[in-house]
């Protein structure tokens, strides 16, 4: 069981500093470009939100297969075929939380507006450094907002790892599917555990970020 | 050193933006209009913050705009106060200052950060978050931090429109020191007259995104085909020089184009440049030219230049005081009565009356 638990931990913790790094530059571009293409990006982006983990979960085993052409690449890249693995959960799950992180972060961004930015370029920083000494510090309550939601997200993942990564202990047994698996096997009790280990998990989680958010944004005011 | 040359075109919301100017490498350049007839889009465009202007920006031998090239905004050596002071939030005010101070290389024009923030009176409020100052102390943070990026002009966007009255009078005492502290030009946009006739040395008036007139504040204020006498409280704005006081009466003289004019009080020292505001509704004009058995102790001799109706019962008159090489002007404000039956026109010479002359800060 402790095993299932350290898994589902790793999961969530490379998922989430996967995602706040491709995250971060997709929500920015989304908060301040002024293409055409803005809201079809943000739409794609979204869609997970929306999509049955099913069909998301089947379109990745096809895409991630080496028969295709995108997972004949990646398996060349990992040295291994990516479903069914560690890698490929940690694939799914980016994609599967990536409007968790895009959304606030986005939001967080557009609330700064331009006027910060001007002042920073009048004061001779670069677009990279305004990036970096002002959106980022700024935004500091949106992104922890993404980066916890992407975190509990995963760890809360069912049906895209079933789907992509199967049961295999130690591998890809995360701790839904072993929730899964007590129920189907009548093991009740180690269920109850799980689950309402992920029940209290979750309530702390949401509360501390709201009271830590609460106060960056006060300090920001 | 070549002057500032401004030539800018582009379109802003209903109307079209052609302003084209110079202003001297020194001093205070007011650029004067109404709200929305495009001073801050040419402020803006100077900083390169508005890229949707096309054209000339040259600030002395820089050229940081024309046909062929655009200089992007952090390349470009100003230093810009916004209207709102839009300090940093997650900076205390040292480290709000420092950012642009240890992006801009240091130049001989830098100035120096005790001094700057002593003349200021921020030197207490260095450690504090920006959330505790108040309006007026964030907007002089604001002032430190753009003048300590070592810019080669400053930039400032009605710095004080978004105040209170209290804050604004707190605030104009440290931009007049300033001023005279300052050796870098000062674009100062405002649609507030009591500020450009306290700070300008140069003046630009804006009508719709066009330049009406620019030159001396003295000379435009004074010019009776602008809009500046048409406003009630229309005043003339003279420079002079303390020349004695005289302790008996508690009266100091000061000459202005040799003229010498008597106020009351003992002003400043002997030699001090000053800045005299006297309103057209408080000169008079006589055409007998004796001081004798009158309470008014100012009545310099004046040539008449214009006389405008400026409405069914008022006239306004443009005087020369001085020589005319001078370029000192006095306004008066009379009745169309008095004007017909003494019978004024323009290159007479008449007594002018003067009530009550005020100082400004310089």
């Amino acid at each position: 069981m402790l095993e299932t638990v350290f898994l589902t931990l790793k999961l969530a913790f490379v998922t989430t500093i996967i995602l706040m790094f491709i995250g971060t530059p997709v929500a920015w571009w989304l908060a301040r470009s002024k293409s055409n293409w803005k809201e079809i990006v943000g739409t794609l982006v979204a869609l997970p939100l929306v999509l049955p983990p099913t069909v998301l979960g089947f379109y990745l085993l096809v895409i991630l297969s080496p028969t295709s052409p995108i997972g004949a690449f990646l398996t060349t890249v990992f040295g291994k075929s990516l479903p069914f693995t560690f890698e490929g959960l940690v694939v799914g799950s980016v994609i599967y939380s990536l409007p968790f992180v895009v959304q606030p972060v986005r939001n967080a961004f557009e609330a700064i507006g331009d006027r910060p930015l001007e002042v920073a370029a009048t004061l001779r920083a670069s677009p990279l450094d305004r990036f970096f000494s002002v959106a980022i510090p700024l935004a500091r309550p949106g992104l922890l907002t993404g980066a916890v939601l992407a975190f509990a997200h995963t760890m809360g993942e069912f049906g895209v790892i079933l789907m992509i990564g199967g049961n295999i202990p130690g591998e890809t047994k995360v701790l839904s599917v072993a929730i899964y698996d007590y129920v189907e096997t009548l093991q009740w009790g180690k269920a109850h555990i799980l689950a309402a280990g992920m029940l209290v998990f979750s309530f702390v989680v949401i509360l501390t970020m709201t009271i830590i958010e609460r106060r960056m944004r006060k300090r920001l005011q | 050193m070549t002057d500032i040359h401004i030539d800018l075109q582009g379109v802003l919301g209903d109307f079209s933006i052609e302003a084209a100017f110079a202003a001297p490498t020194s001093g205070v350049t007011a650029i004067f209009g109404p709200s929305g007839c495009g001073k801050t889009s040419i402020l803006r465009a100077v900083a390169g913050l508005n890229s949707s202007l096309t054209g000339l920006i040259q600030i002395g031998e820089e050229i940081w705009q024309d046909a062929a090239s655009y200089t992007p905004p952090h390349k470009r050596a100003v230093g810009y106060v916004f209207q709102e002071a839009s300090l940093f939030p997650h900076l205390s005010v040292i480290k709000n200052i420092g950012y642009g101070m240890k992006r801009s290389k240091k130049s001989h024009l830098s100035p120096n950060l005790d001094e700057l923030t002593q003349l200021l009176g921020i030197s207490d409020l260095l450690d504090r978050m920006p959330n505790n100052l108040s309006g007026g102390e964030k907007q002089r943070v604001a002032i430190a931090r753009a003048l300590l990026s070592s810019p080669e002009i400053l930039l400032m966007d009605e710095p004080m429109a978004a105040l209170g009255q209290d804050n604004k009078n707190e605030i104009l005492p440290y931009l007049e020191k300033l001023h005279k502290h300052l050796k870098i030009p000062i674009f100062y946009v405002t649609h507030d007259m009591q500020e450009v006739e306290r700070l300008a040395d140069h003046l630009i008036l804006m009508e719709n995104g066009k330049v009406r007139a620019y030159g001396k504040p003295a000379d435009l204020i004074s010019d009776p085909s602008l809009p500046f006498q048409k406003r009630s409280g229309a005043a003339a704005i003279l420079d002079g020089v303390i020349r004695g006081y005289d302790p008996q009466y508690d009266l100091t003289t000061i000459e202005v184009a040799g003229t010498p004019l008597i106020v009351p009080g003992n002003i400043d020292a002997i030699e001090t440049t000053k800045r005299l505001r006297i309103k057209a509704s408080d000169v008079g004009l006589s055409l007998t030219q004796t001081s004798e058995g009158m309470s008014y102790l100012n009545n310099p001799l004046a040539t008449i230049i214009s006389i405008e109706t400026i409405n069914p019962a008022q006239e306004m008159v443009k005087l020369q005081l001085g020589k005319a090489e001078e370029n000192t002007y006095l306004l008066a404000a009379i009745t169309r009565k008095s004007a017909e039956q003494m019978g004024l026109q323009p290159g007479q010479t008449v007594s002018t009356l003067i009530k009550s002359i005020s100082f400004m800060g310089h």
